[in-house]
């Protein structure tokens, strides 16, 4: 296995009015295919323990959790330590299917925002409206001018998940959105 | 500011999501079909003022193409559907007749 490679992010930390944490060290796995299919599900469930997600919602057990990116695309959260052994699991288990499994750990960046006001800070960057966005629940948009995922992970914690290259700019930008005294206080 | 819902994921956004594709429901001339027909299928698009058919993509959502159904000048979505449509669904067709009655008809 290679060298994990750090992002730009490096693990900073940032406190405003909500505070942000690059989460360095988490394990993803990218599943496309046939969401539907039994093989799929199966498989799913025996590497993670999850069920296949319902449309835009995330599923939980354990250490890991299967988010619904679009409707033939999974994204699973995994220890770091354990993604190559689940991956190569999941690629046996659909090998027959029509589908793809990639580790994309350090092709991707997470940060942890956490505070009662995340919807403020994230209302500044993204055109979504978040009183629609509940718990356990994933949405994926644009952070300025990136893509970005935002998966409403408990009542006041959400993390945000971009690409690996824009960790640095995606950090800043929450920086920016969280500085002390700028509440938008957009929702109560 | 136009609003779209995403007939695959089911969000509603605002158009920076979304990435424009051009006119619907073209049908492709290739080989075989004769030089008015390829002009007209790989140039000659509609740019009504009103009621227009067009393809966009959830590019920084789901990542799929859809239909949708828009006035291009009050920018009034009539509805949203799957990309795999041929032809204008019968009830986005009804929904626009109701609405503006003075319109032709698709094609």
């Amino acid at each position: 296995m290679s060298e994990h490679t750090t992002s730009v992010a490096n693990g900073r930390r940032f406190t405003g009015f909500v505070s942000i944490r690059e989460q360095q060290h988490q394990g993803m796995i990218t599943l496309r295919g046939d969401l539907h299919s039994d093989i799929v599900s199966k498989a799913i469930f025996e590497i993670t323990g999850c069920a296949v997600p319902a449309q835009r919602c995330v599923e939980r057990a354990d250490t890991c959790a299967v988010a619904w990116m679009s409707p033939d695309e999974l994204l699973i959260f995994c220890p770091y330590s354990s993604v190559a052994n689940k991956e190569a699991r999941l690629s046996r288990a659909v090998a027959e299917e029509f589908a793809t499994v990639v580790n994309v750990s350090d092709a991707r960046a997470v940060f942890d925002i956490s505070g009662p006001a995340w919807r403020d800070a994230l209302a500044k960057l993204c055109p979504v409206d978040f009183v629609a966005l509940t718990e356990g629940e994933i949405r994926r948009t644009r952070a300025a001018q990136v893509a970005a995922a935002i998966w409403v992970s408990g009542p006041e914690d959400v993390r945000l998940v971009c690409f690996r290259s824009v960790s640095g700019y995606v950090f800043d930008l929450l920086c920016t959105a969280a500085a002390p005294g700028s509440e938008p206080a957009l929702y109560g | 500011m136009l609003l779209l819902t995403c007939p695959c994921c089911g969000i509603t956004a605002e158009e920076t999501e979304f990435s424009p594709g051009g006119e619907a429901h073209l049908k492709r001339y290739g080989p075989g079909s004769t030089d008015d027909e390829y002009e007209a299928y790989m140039f000659q698009r509609k740019n009504p003022r009103g009621v227009h058919f067009e393809r966009w993509r959830h590019s920084y959502g789901c990542g799929k193409w859809f239909l949708a159904a828009r006035d291009t000048v009050t920018l009034e979505v009539f509805g949203t559907y799957p990309a795999q449509t041929t032809e204008p669904p019968a009830d986005i067709v009804a929904r626009i007749k109701l609405k503006r009655p003075e319109w032709e008809g698709y094609r």
